[in-house]
């Protein structure tokens, strides 16, 4: 490992790591407009220029050298990088006076003033005085989308964008045409970037060129309340940062988190903020005459204990949604066993989750960081760009490198990188079973919901178990069976087992089928949207929830809670991580948070739940399930009765598999309230007929 | 140089002829399986001079199925490099003034103007019968025969303005035309007759040289202990 010494600091560095990395591993800073991190080098801004003794005479961008490029001295003097001298801050001042010749000077008018990467190292290194005085070349701005609004006479041209969208997102669709003075960045004679993590490139631009076209011109940085807080757009558990002003929800960021989303977001997670402000149930309602009218809590309640009143527990059914949240699916257990309803169900779109094979039977039991290391990845009925774009990211990443083939089960798509399309259904995954495939050292199977999500989901889980067991992805040390997961809810509530009853408990299928046959008198649909309303006949529906979708058209009492960034509950991700979610803004009008409104519930149904706050709430749920006190940490799910998964009898239909997410941006209540997930969703349907033809 | 656009006027397709289709599986098949799209710039190259010398969207987009790539690194290459013409061309000439230096301090801008007058004020913009259009580029590299002018892959040099306007003349009458130096001179040699190195003994190998060699370097001086 090669020793180098930065500002007089002699440290030992790894091979190959550049002298930016260097410097910052030794505390000095050094400024940067194009290098980042996740991307690969450009070198093109020359922010980062260094002093170098070792090396050539000059000044050096710090992000384009390698530590193993400088030359040790005579006497075998580790070689020295300076960072601080006089010749490094007029070099940087000189380059910061050329990208400033042609920006505009209208940062009081730009969205990314105070957040700005040049307007704050113009403040370190930008002279007072213009030197120049030719007029500042003028660039046309481009349409990108309805998500990202240009700006480009601010473009620096760091090309941070375009590398991204190449190499991260995977569409090669940005570029930069003409040369020098004439560069310009833009899509493709100005096509919409058709990604779903496009979002990120307004996070990238270390200038005001390219920003928020939904947040444009709404607030500024520091007049924001920032909560750093959970995503509940997907399973995937993205860290994000939710900035509000007063009670207003103004935008979404992503943090940092290595072993989760890195510092990327999907669309859906950073733009769906504006359905938190429409649609919102900010009261209870109660059906009178066919008519829902405004309630007060008390006559909710009152409403729900009279149709309750001396109900067969076994003629009462409930239905958990994909956002509702650990604390709240435990409290939904608890209501269901203090009543004796048997028929609780979490897995809204049918799946057999849960019910066999232990918690490994339904985690992503490799990790999400496992991708990095894995030698092949089986994809089964799954099409993870759309169901987890960021873990979709990964896999791509993963790919890239080489020496990870990828093989799908299901449905064609466009996921950013090539695979082996073996088949559409079921009757390939027998296929398979019978062939004589065999696995690398540590292979990956992902078996997604829209394989399970179906009557034959026990079969399609058992072949796709025996699978994983024929490549050798389950053993000592590497676990490579793993269930991708759509709603951010689904793995809390198995953890806390919002599960049917073992004793002839209904699942939600079941349910369904009851009501429609009129045998289910009462159903409790907790966020539950996704399911057919329809098929609820007469019976007497109670919907908590946070948005005028599906289940509270159809509900004859409307129990108003609130969304995922106005409450603090425990969202486990597909891979088993529990993390908390911070209250960024509280739920408007008369809304409750879930948990209190089972309690109350429960008061007024004469068996109140046996805990006054969310402390005890929680203490409770920590007895049941363990693994869920251990916030961020991946708890590894013992094995040892994962083989019941394979021990299913029975034959799989011969349907081919479909991804349970047609709609990327319609997928929750949340986003499709939102105008802006509308907009996206319009054009992604004329995309897609453009491709078609 | 200005900003270079695609034309707003465009043609709905493109496809080379059977002749440039087999060239260009030649010239793709020179280079290593995965790095087709090194080929981008004769192809596209080959297609500007097939489609009346303008590239146009659909001759990118040919090319980039071509060679696999996506639309948006193919308009990166025909964008980048200004022999590209992303307009259409005059069919007969397109005239492409070299402004450079020597031929600026030689008599370019009189060329420009002449082409103003006769073609059309504004550059890359064709003359009223669609015949002639005109631009003006970097050095072309024939300093020696200043000023000069290059008509697709023909240069015509030593010009004036009035030799200039005779060759937009002859040309467009279809009169033959000369290429290279347009007064008495071969090739890039001098003016008229030679004036140096005119000594026949030069050529006629007698003559003997007897090299000298400089004087060894002295000994370095010993160190001092």
């Amino acid at each position: 490992m090669p020793k180098i010494k930065v500002d007089g600091v002699e440290l030992e560095v790894e091979n190959g790591l550049t002298l930016l990395q260097a410097c910052e591993q030794a505390g000095a800073e050094v400024p940067r407009f194009c290098y980042h991190e996740r991307l690969s080098i450009a070198g093109n801004c020359r922010m980062c220029l260094v002093e170098v003794k070792g090396g050539p005479p000059k000044p050096q961008a710090s992000c384009a050298m390698s530590v193993n490029d400088l030359r040790p001295g005579p006497n075998g003097e580790p070689p020295e990088v300076f960072t601080n001298t006089s010749m490094v801050k007029k070099a940087r001042e000189g380059v910061m006076e050329f990208l400033l010749i042609n920006h505009p000077l209208d940062c009081p008018i730009c969205d990314q003033g105070g957040e700005c990467d040049l307007q704050d190292q113009a403040m370190v290194y930008g002279i007072d005085k213009n030197r120049f005085h030719e007029n500042k070349r003028a660039v046309e701005n481009k349409y990108l989308g309805p998500l990202v609004k240009t700006s480009m006479n601010r473009c620096i041209q760091c090309t941070r964008c375009v590398r991204f969208t190449t190499e991260v997102a995977g569409i090669e669709e940005m570029g930069a045409t003409g040369r020098g003075e004439d560069m310009e960045i833009t899509t493709y004679l100005n096509k919409a970037i058709s990604s779903e993590l496009q979002g990120n490139i307004i996070d990238l631009c270390p200038v005001g060129a390219l920003t928020s076209l939904p947040y444009e011109f709404k607030a500024r940085p520091w007049e924001l309340r920032k909560t750093e807080t959970i995503d509940a757009m997907d399973a995937v558990g993205c860290n994000i940062r939710v900035d509000a002003r007063g009670r207003e929800v103004m935008r979404i960021l992503p943090r940092t988190h290595e072993d989760v989303n890195e510092e990327w977001i999907s669309d859906k997670t950073r733009f769906v903020w504006d359905g938190l402000k429409a649609q919102r149930l900010d009261r209870p309602y109660v059906r009178e005459f066919g008519k829902l009218r405004e309630a007060s809590w008390g006559e909710a309640f009152q409403r729900i204990a009279q149709r309750m009143n001396g109900v067969n527990p076994d003629r009462v059914g409930i239905i958990l949604g994909d956002l509702v949240g650990a604390e709240e699916a435990f409290s939904v257990r608890q209501f269901a066993d203090q009543f004796g309803i048997k028929n609780i169900d979490c897995r809204q779109d049918g799946t057999p989750l849960g019910e066999k094979g232990g918690r490994a039977g339904y985690l992503f039991n490799s990790g999400i960081t496992g991708i990095d290391e894995a030698d092949s990845i089986l994809l089964i009925g799954t099409n993870p760009r759309l169901e987890a774009p960021v873990l979709n990211a990964r896999i791509r990443r993963r790919v890239a490198r080489g020496g990870c083939p990828v093989f799908l089960i299901g449905e064609r798509a466009d996921l950013t990188y090539g695979y082996t399309h073996l088949g559409n259904g079921p009757e390939t995954l027998g296929k398979f079973l019978a062939s004589d495939q065999q696995g690398g050292a540590k292979p990956m199977v992902i078996v997604g919901q829209g394989a399970i999500d179906r009557a034959d989901g026990p079969q399609v889980l058992a072949a796709a178990y025996k699978a994983a067991e024929k490549l050798g992805a389950i053993k000592d040390g590497w676990n490579g069976f793993n269930i991708l997961h759509t709603a951010a809810g689904r793995v809390g509530a198995l953890d806390v087992c919002a599960l049917p009853a073992q004793d002839g408990g209904k699942t939600t299928r079941e349910m369904l089928d009851a009501a429609k046959a009129g045998e289910l008198d009462v159903i409790f649909l907790i966020g539950a949207d996704e399911i057919d309303t329809r098929a609820l006949g007469a019976t007497f529906v109670v919907y908590v929830g946070t948005h005028g979708d599906a289940g509270a058209h159809r509900a004859d009492v409307i129990l108003s809670g609130a969304a995922y960034v106005e409450k603090q509950v425990t969202y486990v991700n597909t891979e088993g991580r529990p993390q908390m979610t911070e209250r960024a803004s509280f739920p408007p009008g008369e809304a409750r948070e879930d948990w209190a409104i089972f309690r109350a519930m429960t008061e007024v149904l004469g068996n109140a739940l046996p805990w006054n706050n969310l402390a005890e709430l929680r203490s409770a749920m920590y007895k049941v399930a363990p693994q869920l006190m251990r916030i961020d940490e991946r708890t590894a799910a013992p094995t040892n009765e994962l083989a019941d998964l394979g021990k299913v009898e029975g034959a799989m239909s011969a349907d081919p598999f479909r991804s349970p997410i047609t709609d990327f941006y319609m997928t929750n209540p949340i986003a499709r309230a939102s105008k802006i997930m509308a907009e996206c969703s319009a054009l992604k349907n004329v995309q897609k007929l453009e491709a078609a033809e | 140089m200005s900003v270079r656009r695609l034309h707003p006027v465009q043609p709905d397709s493109f496809a080379f002829n059977a002749e440039n289709l087999a060239w260009a599986k030649a010239k793709i098949a020179q280079y290593p399986a995965g790095k087709q799209a090194s080929a981008v710039i004769p192809l596209l190259w080959r297609a500007q001079e097939q489609n009346d010398n303008w590239v146009t969207k659909p001759v990118i987009e040919y090319v980039a199925h071509m060679l696999d790539m996506a639309y948006i690194r193919v308009l990166e290459v025909a964008t980048f490099y200004t022999m590209f013409q992303l307009q259409p061309v005059g069919k007969i000439a397109h005239i492409q003034v070299c402004g450079t230096t020597p031929c600026m301090l030689r008599g370019a801008e009189d060329l420009k103007k002449v082409c103003q007058n006769k073609i059309n004020h504004e550059p890359h913009h064709l003359s009223e019968d669609g015949n002639f259009s005109w631009e003006e580029v970097e050095c072309l590299g024939a300093c020696v025969n200043a000023p000069m002018v290059q008509i697709f892959k023909d240069t015509y040099e030593d010009l004036t303005p009035a030799t200039l306007e005779k060759l937009i003349d002859d040309l467009a009458t279809g009169r033959k035309v000369k290429v290279g130096p347009q007064i008495d001179r071969h090739n890039a040699a001098p003016e008229g007759v030679q004036t140096a190195l005119t000594d026949p003994s030069l050529y006629e190998g007698q003559r003997t040289f007897v090299r000298v060699e400089p004087p060894p370097p002295p000994p370095p001086a010993e160190e001092k202990k």
